[in-house]
């Protein structure tokens, strides 16, 4: 019979008392809801009650943001931003263990291994991402509802959208950043600046464009925070509540007002992903219901309703794009992304193998120009 | 923007001549600036990133392997493990389904963060590395076979001393395995056997062994061991409760359901029970999907469950009253869309594919102080004086155009008459197109009252309500009868204008209404109406698109099967069923062995003998543990009013009727071994099988032989060997746990009540005292150790998923792929083929000096798909040991007939494919397999074995999935085409169409290992699977006029069978939950100590593991809570004083366990669920209550069988394995909890 024991120390405990799910399926909610920061401003609309229960799932991970605050805490210097693809690194040589990016990070992002005494964090699979493929969590996704692209953005201009006065401007000014791809002129200076067509094509194909920008749908989590998050999320369009349960239709005329009726309070959501403003939770939970709207009346074979899709100011042609993105969902439609450039490397041929044991063996003496005694690629 | 090159700084690295790799050269390099940008925020750093490759490395890998995990969940997800230096490092979902089409989602990625974690196992503290034997027997086995003594009487010399036997049967469960030996092992199981067969007769060695679709090979196993040796092999499905009852009442068939591709047609789902998120979670993205596509979805559920979340409106209905929202939603569907604004669609179908239209024959009745008639059993050719083969069996429907009663194809007589008549085509025998009327509303012979069985209330009553009927004349005098449809109506209220005890409306709480729902359920009567009339109008719409997805939730109850037949009124009643997009989605438990032909010549060795002891499991377990003794449910409580019959027996006497009846197995059989049995009929100068069947039944009637099952707890009548593999029997699925401990294996269970002194047996005999510990010797193989493996004498071990050959199918997507050995066997592990083919050759050799070739006399049930199925004619109950028949074998009782058994050749035929395969057979369609034998012994090459006809090789796993995939026709083209050859032989119907441009297709073990394969349409399953075409069941039935294997040959919403009339179960209706209290009435349980309270105890599947299995695991142990908890409601935690994550002790008069409470106010109060199956290996510590560890979930579970699953020889109602037979349901259960106090682990 095996015991509860710490990871840490290895002794047994008799009643463990947290964990990385913890709280799953609102585990332990009735007491511990009452502290969760994202009820702020509904704590007397909440009640945890049966009849009320409402919840969803958030998977988090590193958002490697533009303004990333675990960089900036780190006194060694050891965290960076890779300039190729962005993704938000600790240097597991350079990491001294100050753990200032454990507090540094409002995501909780970062973690500390105690055994190696150095902070970890997701690595968004670096090592997958330059050959191509889709990070683990993503390909791995049975809900299906992870997307990976490329976006391009200015980033002489991220200090200027982190310095958005208003915290619910956060939102805006981060989409400013965003560089249409298929701009004349962003195309033309991106190839000045050494970005290829791979890349190119990458960011027009990019789904995460399309979710963030183009339709804006996804929203960023906890804006307010200022790092620039680059992880965005699709809020759940929950059960509704009132309508059905009188009627139990999905007619336009009453289902959009029960957006506003919906499980899951706008507050709550807007608490999470847009600074606390419920218009822009509505705009978006608007667009999701019009999608379903549309597609629910073409199922049972009944004529295209424009109020919806006017309300939601999108055109049916949208509404099917969408539905191809979210739905249909095509492993190449949900990542698209270009293989790193190594094209570049003047070693390339050792890099092949050609002289397989050549970072294995020292070079002899300290001082010795390596270079000279390897055989010319 | 900044350049994307990191080129930028090649003059550090040639400039410094210092390696890059040094700590200096870092240092140094950490002085210097690079170029800033962001208004100097940002530098663009110089220091170069080889540090980078740690991740690298990490995630760099010598070699991928396509495998899967086996067993225990229906998923059935190819998966990627990943080889580094020799060791399994991890695994990802593969990504490579073949497509579903443009339009479609694909099945990409398939798997969970459970299977995800299975590469733990590989190399955890859990594994079993080597054989172990219980220190204690081991001792006494090495003591007994000094001095070369033979093994056989070594063994002998043990299990017939009661002080050894005492000595090693208590032990078990105590610790105490220690490393032994293959070679030594192998030889005390053998000896175990042979002893047993000699001594009681081969069905008492018994084998356990769940769902065979994943992992079809390691099932077949040890199955193939026990058929050859004449065995008892247990079922699982109904034993687990997973079995849908009412699937093979409605559809003759075990259970058949949409591929979750298919859920992307619906247009409306209902959710109904089945935690598509936790359950199927590979799938659920599909429903996900499909609601972004336009399909509105509802979910229905106690509690606020993962799938209420993703529903657009949510039914709280209270648990087990399910049946009574689903009764309502029928009174909505059948007055607004048949009788108020009848839709042609649903008419049109339930003229074609139901029973609606068939006659059935009123009997005068009364009950409760009222009298009428009551529905008795359907009208047939034969009470008309019609001639005709068969003419009992060929039930009768009211045609329109002549005004008379007809026999239209396809009901069981024209299955079985030779006549090729069996379709569904609606022609009378003399060729004349049938319309069949639906009601007599309007007829010239006006309404009769009619009795209906009512329980909604808890209590016997019954409803008196009119219904339209016709009297016929016949020269025996006046039949009246109604249709199905009237009958259906009246029942449900739909009053039509009707006099009797119909409601007003919508709001009268009169059964079945939205507002008698409303009182019973909890849902408000207006969501029940809006639900119903939004599903029954997308149907409407979409013809038929409308599905429901159901499961454990609902189907885990004492009257399960009274629930499914409630809920599928709907999909049945809308057109659903066989059209893809609509009908039911069963999802627990379920398993589509698609290459099922070549699986069961495999498995159930019918490639050399034509016969396997199957055995269902709940009877079994029931008897074996004793449990029977502790069963107080009153069948009087649950018979109908208008019945009665039966009303006085004890379910244990009624499992005893369906026994010697034919209905049920019973194995061991006979209170004498079935060898000894033979032997005296051949004494006797019985010569034919014909005599010898006789002189059996004869023995029988005179009581000079006995069935084993009326006496179960005499030692000779005592199951003795019992192999476990591929399973977790007793802390997993052992429904009454601590039963199984205290009785089956002597080891001390926590049972907190007495056995009642008289429980009221009448056939079934009691022996005082209750027997401790039947079995002499308990073998579990598994790779890890879980409960059964601590209580067993023998662990074996066994090789991973990740370390053998085998394959893979499921219902939940249509593809067919493999188990490849990613690494070989470690340790001393071996797959489960390799271990029972070594079983298999030391028997052999042992039995050759003591078992001659001899004759066994085998017993089987009247089974469904044979001739037997016709045995019992208009389903009425007539017991030979009454006198009211005569015993028949094969009519009025089981079938008897010898089988030569030649031990002497078990291990030869084990890996030999046998000259019998030459001829296929699945759920009645037999064709020829001639052209795949010769090419098997080809590709294959001849078997080693010296002492039978040459036959391909089956000497390894590899060689048995070969044979598997070119024996059958969804893996085989050409065998598709033979099969829909034969079945067109009785239908007269077209049908080697469906198999249409795939002839050609084979799939070989590579051409999985390349990619999983879409499975071709054979007549195996009722479904059409094309590369456009989802699968969804029925939809041959519906698309080609191929009949259900039901009486009527249509879908059933009645139930004629005489003891369903006499539960009061022919039409659908709504049955409560049983009352079970914790403790019965008269014995308080232990003292209150604390604050207590009693809860309604669910146990449905977990989120972190599945079943027993990965709840083990670092991984997902500490996902969540670091092992098992109970959920409770903050209401009822508050009342005894409980916080979140606080100690509690739970208990019932089954036993106790303790774990930690989790309180969430998405459990309704009055209800507790413990996720299943904590194992006791991990986190339990002792109750209070006992004083001992604590149990499982299953502590607080008891077998009670239900009657009415029992019954056998009449059509759909014929036993099948896995089809037929009671459910170890386990939901009707109450539990007390309240604070544990000390938490004491017991150990050091």
């Amino acid at each position: 019979m095996a015991r509860p024991r710490s990871h840490l120390t290895g002794e047994p405990i008799d009643q463990p008392d947290w964990g990385p799910n913890w709280e799953d399926d609102l585990a332990g909610a009735p007491e511990r809801c009452r502290f969760d920061p994202d009820l702020r401003g509904i704590e007397q609309q909440v009640e945890f009650a049966f009849e009320q229960t409402f919840m969803f799932y958030l998977p988090r991970i590193c958002e490697h943001c533009l303004n990333p605050s675990c960089v900036a805490s780190c006194p060694s210097g050891a965290i960076y931003k890779r300039q190729e693809d962005g993704i938000v690194l600790v240097d597991e040589e350079a990491c001294r263990g100050w753990r200032y990016c454990v507090s540094g990070c409002p995501y909780k992002k970062v973690y500390f291994n105690w055994r190696t005494h150095k902070a970890e964090k997701c690595t968004f699979c670096y090592p997958r991402i330059e050959a191509g493929m889709p990070t683990i969590c993503s390909e791995t996704c049975v809900g299906r509802i992870r997307y990976l692209g490329v976006l391009l953005y200015d980033a002489d201009r991220v200090k200027e959208a982190a310095s958005a006065e208003r915290e619910q401007d956060l939102l805006r000014s981060q989409l400013s950043l965003f560089l249409d791809p298929r701009d004349p002129k962003v195309i033309e200076r991106a190839r000045a600046d050494g970005i290829n067509d791979a890349w190119l094509k990458a960011a027009q194909d990019s789904p995460v464009y399309k979710l963030a920008v183009t339709w804006g749908i996804a929203l960023p989590l906890h804006p307010e925070f200022r790092t620039l998050p680059m992880v965005w999320y699709i809020p759940p369009l929950s059960p509704m509540l009132e309508p059905l349960e009188a009627k139990g239709s999905l007619d336009a005329a009453e289902v959009l007002p029960a957006i506003d009726a919906m499980r899951i309070p706008q507050e709550y959501l807007a608490n999470l992903l847009s600074a606390g403003d419920t218009a822009v939770i509505r705009r978006v939970l608007l667009k999701l219901a019009a999608m379903r709207m549309h597609t629910r009346r073409r199922m049972l074979g009944l004529p295209e309703d424009p109020a919806y899709l006017e309300a939601a100011g999108l055109t049916a042609g949208d509404v099917e794009e969408m539905v191809r993105l979210l739905a249909v969902a095509k492993y190449q439609d949900r990542y698209v992304i270009p293989t790193a450039r190594r094209e570049g490397n003047p070693n390339v041929a050792r890099a092949q193998g050609a002289a397989s044991f050549d970072e294995l063996i020292p070079p002899e003496g300290l001082l010795t120009r390596a270079r000279e005694r390897r055989p010319q690629a | 923007m900044a350049p994307p090159l990191p080129g930028g700084r090649r003059d550090v690295q040639e400039v410094v001549a210092i390696p890059r790799t040094s700590g200096l050269y870092r240092s140094l390099a950490y002085l210097r600036k690079g170029p800033l940008s962001a208004e100097g925020w940002s530098e663009e750093s110089v220091r170069d990133r080889n540090w980078e490759r740690v991740y690298r490395d990490r995630w760099q890998h010598d070699r991928e392997v396509r495998t899967t995990h086996g067993v225990n969940c229906t998923g059935s997800c190819s998966w990627k493990v990943y080889i580094k230096d020799g060791l399994i490092v991890w695994e990802t979902q593969e990504t490579d389904y073949p497509s579903l089409g443009p339009d479609t989602p694909e099945y990409e990625p398939r798997g969970c963060p459970r299977g995800a974690s299975f590469s733990w196992y590989a190399y955890s503290p859990l594994r079993v590395k080597y054989p172990y034997v219980r220190g204690v027997l081991l001792n006494l086995w090495r003591e007994a076979r000094k001095g070369g003594q033979d093994p056989v009487a070594a063994w002998a010399s043990i299990v017939e001393d009661p002080e050894k036997v005492k000595l090693y049967r208590s032990a078990r469960g105590k610790g105490g395995l220690v490393r032994s030996t293959w070679a030594e092992v192998t030889e005390m199981i053998a000896a175990a056997t042979i002893h047993t067969i000699k001594r009681w007769g081969p069905d008492r060695v018994v084998g356990f062994t769940p769902i065979p679709a994943m992992s079809m090979v390691s099932y077949a196993s040890g199955v193939r061991f026990l058929s050859l040796i004449g065995g008892t092999v247990l079922s699982f499905y109904d034993w687990f409760a997973d079995l849908p009852i009412a699937s093979p009442q409605i559809w003759g068939e075990q259970t058949d359901v949409p591929e979750s591709g298919d859920w992307y047609n619906a247009a409306y789902m209902i959710i109904w029970g089945t935690n598509l998120p936790q359950t199927r979670t590979p799938d659920a993205h599909f429903m996900v999907e499909t609601r972004y596509h336009g399909t509105k979805i509802a979910a229905v559920s106690p509690d606020y469950a993962e799938y209420v979340k993703f529903s657009d409106t949510w039914l709280p209905a209270r648990p087990g009253t399910d049946g009574a929202l689903a009764m309502a939603m029928t009174h909505v569907v059948l007055r607004e869309f048949y009788v108020e604004h009848p839709c042609d669609y649903f008419l049109g179908y339930a003229r074609r594919f139901t029973d609606l239209p068939f006659l059935v024959l009123l009997r005068e009745a009364s009950a409760g102080g009222k009298a009428g008639y009551a529905p008795d059993r359907f009208l047939n050719m034969a009470d008309l004086g019609l001639e005709a083969e068969r003419a009992e069996w060929k039930p009768l429907v009211w045609d329109e155009g002549q005004d008379k009663p007809l026999a239209p194809n396809g009901t069981i007589g024209y299955r079985w008459d030779g006549s090729g008549r069996w379709n569904l085509g609606l022609e009378s025998p003399d060729g004349k197109e049938i319309e069949p009327e639906l009601t007599f509303l309007h007829g010239p012979d006006g309404t009769l009252p009619v009795l209906f069985p009512y329980f909604g209330d808890g209590e016997r009553q019954v409803l008196l309500r009119h219904a339209p009927v016709r009297r016929l004349r016949t020269k025996d005098g006046d039949l009246i009868v109604a249709t199905v449809y009237d009958l259906m109506l009246a029942n449900v209220g739909i009053a039509r204008g009707l006099s009797g005890d119909y409601p007003k409306d919508y709001d009268d709480p009169t059964p079945y209404t939205p507002a008698w729902q409303e009182a019973i359920t909890g849902v408000p009567r207006g969501q029940a109406i809006a639900v119903a009339r939004e599903f029954a109008d997308t149907a409407a719409r979409t013809r038929g698109r409308a599905m429901i997805a159901m499961g454990a939730g609902v189907n885990h109850w004492y009257h399960s099967d009274m629930t499914y037949r409630a809920i599928l009124n709907l999909v049945l009643l809308t057109g659903g069923e066989g059209v893809n997009g609509g009908g039911w989605a069963h999802y627990v438990g379920q398993e589509k062995i698609r290459p099922l032909e070549g699986f069961s010549t495999l498995a159930f060795a019918s490639d050399w003998l034509p016969a396997t002891r199957w055995q269902n499991g709940t009877s079994f377990f029931y008897f074996a543990t004793e449990q029977y003794r502790y069963d107080d449910t009153k069948l009087l409580d649950v018979s109908s009013p208008l019945g009665g019959r039966f009303a006085n027996l004890h379910a244990a006497d009624m499992n005893a009727l369906a026994v010697r009846l034919g209905w049920l197995p019973s194995y061991p059989q006979f209170n004498e071994s079935s060898l000894e049995v033979a032997k005296e009929a051949e004494a006797a100068g019985c010569a034919t099988d014909e005599e010898v069947a006789r002189h059996v039944a004869e023995r029988l009637q005179k009581g000079d032989l006995r069935f084993a099952v009326e006496n179960p707890s005499e030692p000779e009548n005592f199951p003795r060997v019992l192999f476990v593999w591929r399973g977790n029997l007793l802390t997993s699925n052992g429904k009454g746990y601590e039963y199984f401990r205290e009785h089956l294996l002597g080891a001390g269970g926590h049972i907190l009540a007495e056995p009642k002194d008289d429980p009221g047996l009448h056939t079934v005999q009691l022996k005082e005292p209750a027997p401790r510990g039947k079995l002499d010797l308990l073998v579990d193989i598994d790779f890890r150790m879980t409960g059964t493996g601590l209580f067993s004498d023998i662990v074996l071990p066994a090789a991973t998923w990740y370390e053998k050959h085998d394959i893979s199918t499921t219902d939940m997507h249509p593809y067919i792929h493999p188990f490849t050995p990613a690494i070989s066997p470690p340790w001393e592990a071996r797959s489960d083929w390799g271990t029972f083919s070594e079983i298999a050759r030391v028997f052999t050799r042992l039995a050759k000096e003591h078992l001659a070739p001899q004759q066994d006399l085998m017993m089987a049930p009247l089974l469904h798909d044979t001739q037997a199925e016709l045995a019992q004619p208009l389903g009425k109950v007539r017991d030979w040991r009454t006198g009211e028949t005569d015993p028949v074998p094969g009519r009025t009782m089981p079938r008897f007939f010898l089988l030569p058994r030649d031990f002497s050749l078990v291990y030869d035929r084990m890996i030999t494919l046998g000259p019998r395969a030459v001829q296929q057979s699945a759920k009645g369609v037999v064709s020829s397999a001639e052209e795949a034998y010769g090419q098997l012994l080809a590709a294959l090459g001849p078997s080693p074995a010296k002492g039978v006809p040459k036959g391909p090789s089956l000497a390894d796993d590899r060689n048995a999935a070969e044979a598997i995939l070119r024996l059958s026709g969804t893996t085989n083209g050409r065998r598709a085409v033979a099969a829909w050859h034969a079945l067109e032989k009785t239908t007269g119907l077209t049908l080697a169409q469906l198999a249409d441009g795939r002839e050609q297709e084979f799939f070989s073990f590579n051409d999985l290992v390349a990619q999983p394969r879409l499975t071709i349409t054979a007549p195996t399953w009722s479904g059409i699977e094309t590369h456009e075409r989802r699968y969804s069941p029925f939809t041959s039935n519906v698309d080609f006029g191929i009949p259900w294997r039901t009486v009527t040959g249509r879908q059933q919403f009645y139930m004629d069978h005489e003891v369903m009339l006499d539960f009061g179960e022919g039409l659908p209706l709504y049955r409560p939950p049983l009352e079970r209290p914790p403790f019965p009435k008269g014995s308080e349980g232990p003292a209150q100590e604390r604050p207590q309270v009693t809860l309604r105890f669910l146990t449905p599947h977990n989120k972190w593991s599945i079943h027993t299995t990965y709840g083990d695991t670092l991984t997902m142990l500490s996902l969540f809570r670091g092992g098992p908890v109970i959920w409770l409601s903050p209401k009822d935690a508050e009342a005894i004083g409980v916080r979140d994550n606080d100690w509690v002790e739970v208990f019932n008069r089954n036993g106790a366990t303790a774990v930690r409470a989790v309180v969430s106010h998405r459990i309704p109060v009055g209800v507790s669920i413990m996720y299943h199956a904590p194992d006791q290996t991990v986190a339990i510590p002792a109750t209070a209550v006992t004083g001992d560890r604590g149990g499982v979930h299953n502590s607080m579970t008891r077998i009670v069988p239900k009657p009415t699953h029992m019954i056998g020889g009449y059509a759909q109602f014929s036993y099948g394995f896995n089809y037929y037979g009671p459910c170890g349901h386990q939901r009707d259960e109450f539990v007390v909890v309240r604070r544990l106090g000390e938490v004491r682990w017991l150990v050091d």
